[in-house]
């Protein structure tokens, strides 16, 4: 079993800040990381090597310094790592992404075949949650979004069954190997990497793909293969009124809470008029 | 909205045989027999742009036949569809990426689009994503403003990004159809009118089950689970990191129970296990748009605030003066969630109990 698992390096978003006068990403000093939601899905990825054995192959496509996100993928217990980058794709959208990553995939399966490929539910940058199905509507697998649980995989029958988050439910598919996945967050605890996967990721001498590497054709990446145009970026505009602040009578918890309460029916008649109905409803 | 900076250094023109796409379809989300509200929340926001433009609403409904399938196709006229294109098969009774991906390339081929929207659902961004690449076409995710960009008649779709930092538009020039998914709760809900009607095109793709590699042994709804139905309550109080400790949140239950409201929290307390993420609002959880939101605790940082800004009515109490919640919520309490919140309860509970009395 081959399972290919898909990662980026992003800033981390929670550190990011606005320069209050240019209005531009200060990026300077903010610490690049796996994109969370990909971690997720590397750990379903090294649970099925522990459970029924695989090779996990991690790949990413970035500058050459997202090497240390696929160090990092490896002292979790990857046993290899691909990073596909070119300046050819930089200015790359999800299509032209989604197109260089699986030129890569293919490239994979000329050495083993891949039998999975996990992705990120979505990144934290970029959000889209679209390179994912990209990928498997380009490498033609079954596509397994918001996936809870991988409750078995059959090798021998090559027979998967997963727990789909949809939105009213869960959907519980079986479907064939090859498959796309992309785990749900929260639907398992990443590990701690073992001692000597650390010492093997520092050694470890990781595959540097381009584009000539992987046969991608220069019109399908980059800015030429990207449908999408930004045609601008701004900053939230903040919302022109400040709240109302809620004045009481006396400094106490019970009158603030008292004025609180007149200044929401206050403001919304209609909300208190459903609210006493519902209460005299007795419900 | 202003008009946009010229991107250089590529083609940007509309090759010729793609100038003969028309008119803004919706992709109605149902499942089930039930129609996702962000579908007619899509329809209200395609008739506005299709009006800009002088083209036709296109709703599109799959499924399997049924009379409920029928009655969607007719709520679709009442939301602002002006055509129904209705795809039945047998195999499209329950969502599955394959057979609705295939069926949707062909119907986009067919009857040539210029704008498709769906939403920002997991059946939406599932099928957006699939469908963009085999139709080879720019495709915007959970954008929060869709505008028309008149000078070239293309679309402007806007979304927040870096985690909600930043925003930006933007434009698929080249190609055809433009693609966009929306967040459910953006748009706000056209009113019905049951006087408007259209026509309908069946489409019968005549797909074989066998064909279909992904089974559905079953389907758990989450009516018969215990989960939070965030995305579509009235009422909601929430919880930051003010609260100090996860047994505090019984303050908030406690409130949301008196209101028949739901409880949600911001992304903090879901990683540190306070409660479980079907409850989490903000950029990576849901987004939410009740009548009250009452947010308790929460500094009201750029995450959170994507997932909850157009609530009708934010209430915010924290100890903070100076916190930024301030600046975007519509009545402001400064003081300590502890003991307000109780407070609150208290103060609901006699209201709506001295009405009982009087009613």
């Amino acid at each position: 079993m081959h399972i290919v698992v898909c990662i980026k390096q992003v800033p981390d978003s929670a550190q990011i800040r606005i320069h209050p006068v240019t209005n531009t990403i200060m990026r300077q000093g903010v610490p690049a990381i796996i994109n969370p939601f990909d971690l997720f899905s590397l750990e379903e990825a090294l649970r099925i090597k522990d459970k029924v054995g695989a090779r996990v192959t991690v790949l990413t496509m970035g500058p050459p310094m997202a090497e240390t996100s696929l160090r990092k993928a490896l002292s979790l217990g990857a046993d290899d790592a691909v990073l596909l980058t070119d300046r050819k794709f930089a200015g790359s959208d999800t299509l032209a992404t989604s197109y260089a990553l699986t030129s890569a995939i293919k490239k994979l399966s000329e050495e083993e075949q891949v039998d999975l490929v996990f992705c990120g539910k979505q990144t934290v940058d970029g959000d889209t949650a679209q390179v994912g199905p990209g990928i498997a509507t380009r490498l033609g697998f079954q596509q397994l979004t918001y996936i809870t649980k991988i409750e078995s995989i059959d090798q021998g029958a090559r027979e998967i069954v997963v727990h789909r988050r949809s939105e009213g439910g869960v959907q519980v598919l079986k479907t064939a190997l090859p498959c796309m996945i992309t785990m749900l967050e929260g639907t398992n605890t990443i590990r701690f990497g073992k001692m000597d996967d650390m010492f093997r990721a520092a050694r470890y001498g990781l595959k540097t793909w381009n584009k000539d590497t992987t046969g991608a054709e220069e019109t399908k990446v980059g800015l030429k293969g990207s449908p999408t145009v930004v045609s601008k970026v701004f900053v939230p505009k903040p919302r022109a009124q400040k709240a109302t602040m809620v004045e009481a009578e006396a400094p106490t918890a019970e009158a603030q809470a008292a004025a609180a309460v007149e200044a929401i029916f206050g403001a919304q008649p209609k909300l208190a008029d459903e609210l006493l109905a519902r209460a005299a409803a007795g419900l | 909205m202003s008009e946009p900076s010229k991107p250089q250094g590529r083609k940007f023109q509309l090759p010729e045989h793609l100038k003969e796409y028309k008119g803004i379809w919706v992709i109605v989300e149902q499942e089930r027999g039930s129609v996702h509200s962000v579908s007619w929340e899509l329809v209200g926001e395609a008739r506005k742009l299709a009006d800009k433009l002088g083209v036709e609403v296109g709703a599109v409904v799959l499924g399997a036949d049924s009379p409920e399938l029928n009655a969607i196709c007719g709520d679709a006229f009442t939301y602002g569809a002006d055509v129904v294109y209705k795809v039945t098969d047998p195999v499209l009774a329950d969502y599955r990426t394959d057979p609705y991906t295939r069926v949707m390339t062909d119907v986009v081929n067919t009857y040539k689009p210029e704008i498709v929207l769906l939403g920002a659902t997991t059946l939406g961004r599932d099928l957006a994503g699939a469908i963009a690449t085999t139709l080879a076409t720019g495709l915007t995710a959970d954008c929060t403003e869709l505008d028309i960009y008149m000078d070239n008649r293309s679309l402007a779709a806007t979304r927040p990004t870096f985690g909600g930092t930043l925003l930006c538009t933007i434009q698929t020039l080249a190609y055809r159809p433009q693609m966009a998914t929306v967040r459910p709760r953006v748009m706000s809900m056209p009113d019905r009118d049951d006087s408007r009607s259209g026509r309908v095109v069946e489409v019968f793709p005549n797909l074989r089950e066998t064909d279909v590699i992904t089974k559905v042994l079953s389907f758990i709804a989450d009516r018969e689970q215990n989960e939070a139905q965030l995305a579509f309550a009235d009422i909601i109080v929430a919880a930051g990191k003010g609260l100090g400790k996860p047994e505090n949140l019984k303050l908030v239950f406690d409130l949301a129970k008196v209101l028949g409201g739901e409880v949600g929290v911001t992304r903090p307390l879901v990683q540190a296990g306070w409660t479980g993420f079907d409850r989490q609002v903000g950029q990576t959880g849901k987004t939410v748009r009740p009548k009250l939101y009452i947010a308790a605790g929460i500094s009201g940082a750029i995450q959170h605030r994507v997932g909850m800004e157009k609530s009708d009515l934010i209430l915010a109490i924290n100890t903070d003066p100076n916190a930024p919640i301030f600046d975007f919520a519509h009545l402001g309490l400064v003081g300590d969630a502890l003991t307000i919140l109780p407070a609150l309860t208290d103060a609901f509970g006699k209201r709506l109990s001295v009405n009982r009395l009087a009613g």
